[in-house]
Parts: structure tokens; C-alpha cells; sequence
């Protein structure tokens, strides 16, 4: 009975089968606004229906489908298209215009005044994630990278990014939003410091030489935007061995990759180092770090993550040089540095396109400084008059910093984001005098900021930021309001025009604090335009700009000390800024050049007039290469940098008023770094381990290098001041293990 | 009669899931030869789009995505035979294979030939940008090749990709033209003792594996 039933029901199944079997012919075009779309999926949807157009956007298939059906376009970079069908013998033709799809990709960024090294394909990503590590002339410094580019200044004397005519102090640098305070070791007189972290934490970098996000505040000229790494692909483990340092470091990833944890420790000692390369300060401590940090991150859920990052470092060093005050007797300089950094970061969607950032970071710095004279027997001697020499300074920061920030996400890539950062600083300080008189201070100050900004999506080729911030400084008991506001727009493929306007306002340095008169923020105002093209692996931007500085802080000399007075300083920069990058054009080179030419004048501090400041060179180039050698498997880098011959000036006191007691130019600046990296590992199956050999060769040509000039107290005799030794090499070896997973794969999916 | 009524919609339900896997193993058993002869750009692209079009359409199929994902890695090493390099001309092809073989997996978990195609996209997307990528996309191949060798020792392509890979690095990276023609005969091998599962499963290679021994 049954199978007679199934026969019946056969039967009629077939008869419809035949009925529907009239084949229907669905074609058509496919275009965007210009031109037609090859290799475009044309979908009959729930059906095995459809077609790919060909090179003139044309498709045509036949459907033996009947009834309503959807028919469904996708191509990369557009929006999806939907239309519904009717099939009912007739032939249909579809003709179909299909929108390009505001993406990260294909849209315009505001990009004026910022340069990105990130794996993101964003239209500012100049540079490559590699290029911190791999750039000859940046001996491992993150710094040091963003020195080849257009805006910051070479200035090799004290540490820092100068840019376009600001002090090292107009720069702040952010890790995952939070502000980092000591971003760099300690100063030390004459000798540029170091940055404390690894290149090898970050993901990506933001380099902004002005007009930045209304989320950052408190830098009058630049920020610095780093951000750190997520989860990493595999555990592993991971040794460091140089001629000046030794270290070591594990990563452990979850069995589920939803978290991972971390550590690493390394010892840097320079005393092999200048054992061998001649230096000169004399050194009865040669410097010695000991540095760890810890870290981990939770994926907490599908598009929540929890980071973590501590840094820890313990380092001293003390040297003695030739006095220039007194003939035959000897500086010395010792400082004691310790230092904690901790940074909890956690980032979720919260639905509805609604995002939040939360960040906190803490920093614990610790310095003790100690300068004084000696004798030719090494002892501690004051020649008569110069006790100011001979001080102690014992310095305790605790700074801390929280940001909180909303983003909704509007039509394609419009987003609003509004959130508030809280900034606490409390510095403690004291001051020995020779006479063993103590001088203690304490300053404690909060700010407070809320911030909203919006990016605007007119069309795929047009898109503006405009975000304004407002702060409140306890300290300074004033509030101010800060808009910004940025344009772009796009002239083709790769294309674009930007300009961005901002105004900036920062706390007077703490160094001139406390000051018995009133100040207020200083100010600076941001005009920039931009040209960029990028394409095929070349990118080439020109900037010109215009800086504003108001209400710089003016100092006076209360008891030999220099305190802040007024607000009345003032000053400007302006300059033209180019950049070109080839990966193409000589095969297997990679090269990029940029110059800058920078115009600034300002009356600031102890400054008797308006002056172009000793930090401000008129030109600026640099050139990096860098050329991988298959069969070597070695990467041959090389830079040189330029700058113009920077003005120099002694300031003296003569009682009642600051005067220029000397002033002139120094030498133009040269350097040609050299960098061999080894990778012998490189193309080997199944690789386990990493092993990257670096040599770095700083000042190849031993040129001679001026960073300016020092005077004795009295002005009566002039010194120059140079590097530490001319030239510097460097060999060092960085070998990482991965740690083998693929037994955790398999084992995860036979239980 | 209450029994044959209730059997009816049974009888009624094999059936036409009966016959709609017979009108996607004959859709498949179209395109699947294909997969071993394709090797133009364009082709290879209309191929994935085709594969793409049944894999969307039947929705619990592994075997569509799995060979959506193969083809379109293919027109990615098509594209870089032509001539074409940098990553902004194979990563899309890259992106787009990657996005349908995670669906595959979804629908098929440990699957050697799937991390077949892992490993494929992996070198792709490496070779596009080495000096970047190698630290991440190097050990990706190489893990999924080995996870491939692990859950099915017998998988011929396995061999073969690891007997490609020897011939086409150049010496000084451990690429060994010897090995290479070893794995080949390997390959070649499991090969003459590989049944697939069905005649719509995965097949190929044996074509590759013949070209390389020849050269």
C-alpha cells in the first residue's frame, strides 16, 4: 500500500517537475556610477541560480526556478544589492547600479598633520609596523623612527620629539588613550635619553604633528598615540642578547586564544660598551638598567577585551666631567631612577553600534639626583663661588590618569564619541643646597576634560572631525575651551586634500612651579593643509602649516632661581613639509625622503626678545633606505639625516634683566646610520624560531657633530656640546620560539 | 490506513530531501572536475562565485564553501603568476577565501583538507607582504599544514603542498629541489591508495603532482 502511495506521490512530484521545467532567462549589467563591474556574483537567492559578469559587466543565466525570488548582487567594496524577481517564462533583464561602500578602505581620511604606522590599509598608514625596528637611524627607539619624518627636528642633546617649532614638552605621549608620563629615562645633562618601552608592544602608531582629536589634549604642538598589541598568535618564548644588554621574555596563550599572559625582564649594562667606544664623560657608575614589565589581556567577550600592561624599571649612572667653571676640577652628575607604570585598558560593544573605551594608567617615578665638583683627587671640593653647583634633588611623582570614551557608530562611518579624562599629578621635590639647607615642595593638580567629537561621512569623497574639548585645571583654577575641526576630501583614487584647524592648551611646565604669580594655559592655534597621493606602494604628501603660540609661560630670577611670572610670552611657526615613499620603482628598495622647512620665532621663558629658539633648525631632511637581500636574507638599512646649522645663545642675568651675552650658529648637522638585520630563519618550513642579528653602525662616517654650546658661569669660556662618543655600534641577537600548538589542536578536538 | 497516513509525510520528507541532495551532488558533480583544469583568473573567480552560489543556497554543506574558498585562493596565485604583486592585488582574493573556508569549518570542524586550504591562504597572504607578514602568516602555513598531516596522514595533498613549497623556496631559505621531488613521489603514492569519499569530495592534485614530477 505504502509503496503505492510513494508511486502516486512520485508521479505527481515528477509531473510538476515538468510543468516548472521551462527555462526562464534572467541577464543584465552591472555598474557602478562609472564604469561596468567584472566578476560580480549575480545570485538567484536560495537557489543554485546565477552568474559572474564579464569584463563589460554583463550576466545572463537561465533559472528552471518559478515565482517571486530575490536576486542578489555582491561585489567587494560595494553595497549589497537586493531587487525582487518575478519568474514567469518571460525572459528578465535587470540592469544594476551598485553604491561603493563607505569602507576604512576605499574612503577619505582626515589626515592632515598625521602619519600612522599600522597594519590597518587606512589612507595615513605611511609607514609599516617593521619600519620602528628597521629604520637605520632609530637604534631601536620608537622616537627615533618618527625622526625621519617631516615636522620633528633633529636635535640630539636632550630627548624628545621638537616638532615644528615646539619644545620636547608640546609633544604628550598616549598608550591605549591614557597619557603616559616619563615617557622617556630620566634626563641627564647633555645626553638625549632613551624611551622606555619596546617598540615590540604596539600595534600601531599615530604620529600627529598637529591638529589632533579633540580625545587628546594638554600638548601644545604633537601627540603621540601608541597603541599596544592584542592578543598574540602563539606562546612564545623569547631571548635578547647584546653587547649591551641581555633579556628574556614568555607569552603565554590560552588553550581557547581568549587570553594570554606575559612577562620579560632585561639587564642593560653599558660597560662593555664603553669599554670600547670611547666616551666623553668619565664614568664611576656606568649606566645600568634593570627593567620588567608583566602583561595580560581577556578576551572577554566576542568584541570585548581586557588589557593590561606594567612596566617596572630600576636604573643609575654617575660620571664626572672637566669642569669649564674652574680648571682642574670636575662636575659629577648621578641620578637614581625608579619607575612604575601600570595601564588597565578594556574596550566593548555594547550593541546598537554604541562602543565604550575605558582606560585607567598609573605611574610611580622616582629621582635622585645628585651634582656637585671635585678635585683632582676625585674628592668632593666647592671652589669658592660656585656652591650653587652643589645640590641634591630628590624628585617623587605619582601621576595618574583615566579616560572614558562612548562611540556610536552612525550611517557607514559617521560616528559621534563624547567621553571625559581625569588627570592627577602630585609632585613632590626636594631641594638640598650645599649647605645642607632642605628645600621642599609639593605640588598636587588636577584636570578635569569632557570631550565630543563627530565624523562626518557626506559621501565616500568628503568627510569632516569637528570636536571640541573643554579642561579644568585646579591648579591654575581656570578653565578653557578647545574646538577642532578638519576637512577632507577626495580627488580621485588615492587621492586626497585635507585641512585641519585646532586650537591647544597646556599647563605651564611643572619644572616652573610653584609660581607665586598667576598664570593661565598656554595656547597654541593650528592651521594645516595637505596633499596626498597614494598608490601603487608610492605615497607622496605635501603640508604647509601655520602655528600660533599665545600666552607662553615668561620666567624671572627670583634668588637664582628661575620662576615663571607671566603669561605674556608668545611666538609662531610656520613651514612646508614633504614626504615621498617608493616601494616600487627600484626593485626590492624601499626608500623615503622628507624635508621640512621650518620658520619660527618666539619670546618664551628667560628670552630677551623674539627669537628663533635653539631647538628650531630652518631645514630638516632625512633619507632612509632599506633593501632586503634574498639571498643573503639580510635587510640593508641605511639614513641619513640633515639639518641646518640651529641657532645658539647665551642668556645671562644681569641683575634686573635677561640679556644675550653670546649668540650664533652651529654647524649644519650630518649622520649616516648603517644597519645590517640577519634573518636566517627567514622562508624556512616549519620555522619554530626566530633569530634576528642586528649591527647598527651610528655616525658611519665619524662626522663631527655639534648639538650647541655650553658656558661657564661667568660666560667667560665656551664649550661645545657633542654626542658621547662619535660614532656608536651596536651588535645584538633577538631570537623568539614559538611554542607548538598544533598537538593542542588536535587533542581539543578529540575530546 | 492510520499507519500508512502517518508514514505518508515521512515517506514524503526522505524524498524530497532525497531529491534535493541529488540536484546538489549533480550541481556539484558539474563543477567540481573543474577545480583541477581552471587556472585563469576569470575562471577561477566564476568558479568560486558558482561554488559560493550552492554553498549559500544549501547552507549546512561543507563541501561548497570548502571549494568556493579553494578556487578563490587559486585566482589569488593566479593573479600572482600573471605578474601582478603586493598584497593590495591578492588580498582581496585572500580575504574573500579566508571568509568562506571559516564558514566551511563551522559546518566541519577538523577537517585536514580544509586546513589544506588554510595553509594555502596563509602563504598567500604572506607572500603579498613577507618583510610584514612572515612572523604571523609564516608559522600560520606551516601550523595548518601540519594540523592537515595530523588529523589525516594519509592525504595526499598534504604532501604536495609540502613537496611545493620545498621546490618553489629558493635554496637559501630551505627551499631542496631533492626533497621536494620526494614529497612529489609521496604524494604520488597516497595518491594510487586515496579513494575520496564520494565523487563530489575533494580529488584533486594528482595533476599538480604529475607537472612537478616532470619538471
Amino acid at each position: 500500500m505504502s509503496t503505492f502511495k510513494t508511486g502516486l506521490l512520485l508521479l505527481l512530484l515528477t509531473g510538476s517537475t515538468i510543468l516548472v521545467n521551462a527555462q526562464v532567462t534572467v541577464s543584465g549589467k552591472v555598474m557602478d556610477r562609472k564604469k561596468p563591474l567584472a566578476g560580480v556574483n549575480v545570485v538567484l537567492k536560495d537557489s543554485y541560480d546565477g552568474a559572474t559578469t564579464d569584463s563589460s559587466g554583463k550576466f545572463s543565466f537561465k533559472t528552471t526556478e518559478k515565482g517571486e525570488f530575490i536576486l542578489a548582487v555582491t561585489s567587494v567594496g560595494y553595497k549589497p544589492f537586493e531587487q525582487k524577481i518575478k519568474l514567469e517564462g518571460a525572459p528578465v533583464t535587470v540592469d544594476i547600479i551598485l553604491k561603493e561602500e563607505v569602507t576604512e578602505l576605499s574612503a577619505v581620511i582626515v589626515s592632515a598633520g598625521t602619519f600612522e604606522a599600522s597594519d590597518r590599509k587606512k589612507a595615513v598608514a605611511v609607514l609599516d609596523p617593521i619600519d620602528i625596528v628597521t629604520t637605520a637611524s632609530a637604534n631601536g627607539d620608537i622616537t627615533g623612527a618618527l625622526k625621519t619624518l617631516p615636522g620633528a627636528q633633529q636635535v640630539g642633546e636632550s630627548e624628545g620629539l621638537f616638532v615644528r617649532g615646539g619644545t620636547a614638552a608640546e609633544t604628550k605621549t598616549f598608550i591605549d588613550g591614557t597619557l603616559v608620563n616619563n615617557f622617556f629615562y630620566s634626563s641627564v645633562p647633555n645626553i638625549a635619553q632613551f624611551g622606555r618601552f619596546s617598540p615590540f608592544i604596539f600595534k600601531g602608531t599615530v604620529f600627529s604633528t598637529g591638529g589632533y582629536s579633540a580625545l587628546y589634549g594638554q600638548a601644545l604642538s604633537s601627540a603621540l598615540i601608541l597603541e599596544s598589541i592584542d592578543l598574540p598568535d602563539r606562546s612564545s618564548a623569547n631571548l635578547s642578547l647584546s653587547v649591551l644588554n641581555w633579556g628574556g621574555g614568555y607569552q603565554h596563550l590560552a588553550k581557547n586564544k581568549k587570553s594570554s599572559w606575559g612577562a620579560s625582564y632585561s639587564y642593560t649594562d653599558l660597560w662593555l660598551a664603553f669599554k670600547v667606544i670611547k666616551q666623553k664623560q668619565d664614568y664611576s657608575k656606568v649606566p645600568a638598567y634593570h627593567n620588567a614589565d608583566a602583561n595580560f589581556r581577556i578576551k572577554t567577550s566576542n568584541t570585548g577585551m581586557l588589557k593590561y600592561y606594567g612596566y617596572f624599571s630600576s636604573n643609575r649612572l654617575a660620571f664626572t666631567t672637566n669642569s669649564i667653571d674652574s680648571l682642574g676640577y670636575k662636575d659629577r652628575f648621578s641620578i637614581g631612577n625608579t619607575n612604575h607604570y601600570h595601564n588597565l585598558n578594556w574596550r566593548e560593544s555594547l550593541g546598537k553600534r554604541w562602543k565604550v573605551t575605558a582606560g585607567i594608567s598609573y605611574t610611580n617615578n622616582k629621582d635622585d639626583i645628585s651634582s656637585g665638583m671635585q678635585d683632582a683627587n676625585e674628592n668632593d671640593a666647592i671652589p669658592g663661588g660656585l656652591e650653587f653647583k652643589k645640590f641634591d634633588v630628590d624628585t617623587r611623582g605619582n601621576y595618574f590618569n583615566a579616560k572614558l570614551v562612548f562611540e556610536k557608530r552612525l550611517k557607514g562611518l559617521s560616528a559621534i564619541r563624547f567621553g571625559h579624562e581625569y588627570n592627577y599629578t602630585h609632585d613632590k621635590l626636594v631641594y638640598t643646597s650645599y649647605n645642607n639647607q632642605q628645600y621642599p615642595s609639593s605640588i598636587k593638580g588636577n584636570i578635569h576634560s569632557v570631550f565630543a567629537e563627530s565624523d562626518i561621512y557626506i559621501t565616500n569623497g568628503l568627510a569632516a572631525k569637528i570636536g571640541t574639548r573643554f579642561e579644568y585645571s585646579s591648579l591654575l583654577d581656570k578653565t578653557n575651551f578647545a574646538p577642532r575641526a578638519s576637512l577632507a576630501y577626495k580627488l580621485g583614487k588615492g587621492e586626497q586634500v585635507s585641512v585641519a584647524y585646532g586650537v591647544f592648551y597646556q599647563n605651564p611646565e611643572r619644572r616652573y612651579l610653584p609660581s607665586p604669580n598667576e598664570l593661565t594655559f598656554m595656547k597654541a592655534t593650528h592651521y594645516i593643509a595637505q596633499y596626498q597621493k597614494v598608490v601603487n606602494q608610492q605615497s607622496f604628501r605635501a603640508e604647509i602649516f601655520y602655528k600660533k603660540y599665545d600666552d607662553l609661560v615668561k620666567t624671572g630670577n627670583s634668588n637664582g632661581q628661575e620662576t615663571a611670572l607671566n603669561n605674556n610670552g608668545y611666538g609662531d611657526a610656520k613651514g612646508i613639509e614633504f614626504f615621498w615613499r617608493d616601494k616600487k620603482n627600484i626593485k626590492g628598495v624601499d626608500y623615503w625622503i622628507s624635508y621640512s622647512y621650518l620658520d619660527t620665532k618666539r619670546d618664551f621663558l628667560n628670552f630677551p626678545s623674539a627669537i628663533t629658539p635653539n631647538f628650531a633648525a630652518k631645514h630638516t631632511s632625512s633619507l632612509v633606505i632599506k633593501k632586503f637581500v634574498q639571498k643573503w636574507k639580510m635587510n640593508l638599512n641605511t639614513a641619513y639625516n640633515f639639518a641646518s646649522g640651529r641657532p645658539y645663545y647665551h642668556i645671562g642675568f644681569d641683575g634686573s634683566n635677561y640679556k644675550f651675552n653670546d649668540r650664533g650658529t652651529i654647524p649644519d648637522y650630518h649622520n649616516v646610520s648603517f644597519a645590517i638585520n640577519y634573518l636566517p630563519f627567514i622562508g624556512k618550513q616549519n620555522a619554530r624560531s626566530f633569530t634576528v642579528w642586528v649591527l647598527q653602525v651610528s655616525n658611519i662616517f665619524n662626522i663631527k657633530q655639534t648639538y650647541g654650546y655650553q658656558y661657564s658661569y661667568n660666560g667667560y669660556r665656551k664649550e661645545a656640546i657633542v654626542p658621547t662618543s662619535r660614532m656608536f655600534v651596536y651588535i645584538g641577537c633577538f631570537i623568539s620560539f614559538g611554542v607548538d600548538r598544533s598537538d593542542d589542536v588536535i587533542n581539543n578536538s578529540l575530546n | 490506513m492510520k499507519k500508512l497516513l502517518l508514514l505518508m509525510p515521512l515517506s514524503l520528507l526522505t524524498f524530497v530531501s532525497f531529491a534535493q541532495s541529488e540536484k546538489y551532488v549533480k550541481a556539484m558533480e558539474k563543477l567540481v572536475p573543474s577545480v583541477d583544469t581552471v587556472w585563469n583568473v576569470d575562471q577561477l573567480k566564476e568558479l568560486s562565485n558558482s561554488f559560493e552560489r550552492i554553498a549559500d543556497a544549501e547552507k549546512t554543506q561543507w563541501l561548497p564553501y570548502y571549494y568556493a574558498a579553494l578556487t578563490r585562493v587559486n585566482a589569488g596565485y593566479a593573479i600572482m603568476m600573471s605578474g601582478a604583486t603586493g598584497a593590495d592585488k591578492t588580498d582581496p582574493e585572500g580575504n574573500k577565501a579566508q571568509e568562506l573556508i571559516t564558514k566551511a569549518e563551522t559546518l566541519s570542524k577538523d577537517n585536514s583538507e580544509i586546513f589544506i586550504v588554510k595553509k594555502l591562504i596563509a602563504t598567500l597572504m604572506m607572500v603579498g607582504d613577507p618583510m610584514n607578514r612572515y612572523m604571523t602568516y609564516g608559522p600560520a602555513a606551516s601550523e595548518a599544514l601540519e594540523t592537515a598531516k595530523k588529523l589525516n596522514p594519509e592525504n595526499p595533498r598534504v604532501y604536495l603542498q609540502e613537496g611545493a613549497d620545498k621546490i618553489n623556496t629558493p635554496e637559501q631559505y630551505g627551499g631542496n629541489k631533492e626533497e621536494g621531488k620526494k614529497l612529489m613521489e609521496e604524494a604520488k603514492k597516497k595518491f594510487e591508495t586515496f579513494k575520496p569519499e564520494s565523487n563530489i569530495h575533494p580529488n584533486w592534485g594528482r595533476g599538480q603532482v604529475q607537472y612537478y614530477l616532470s619538471r
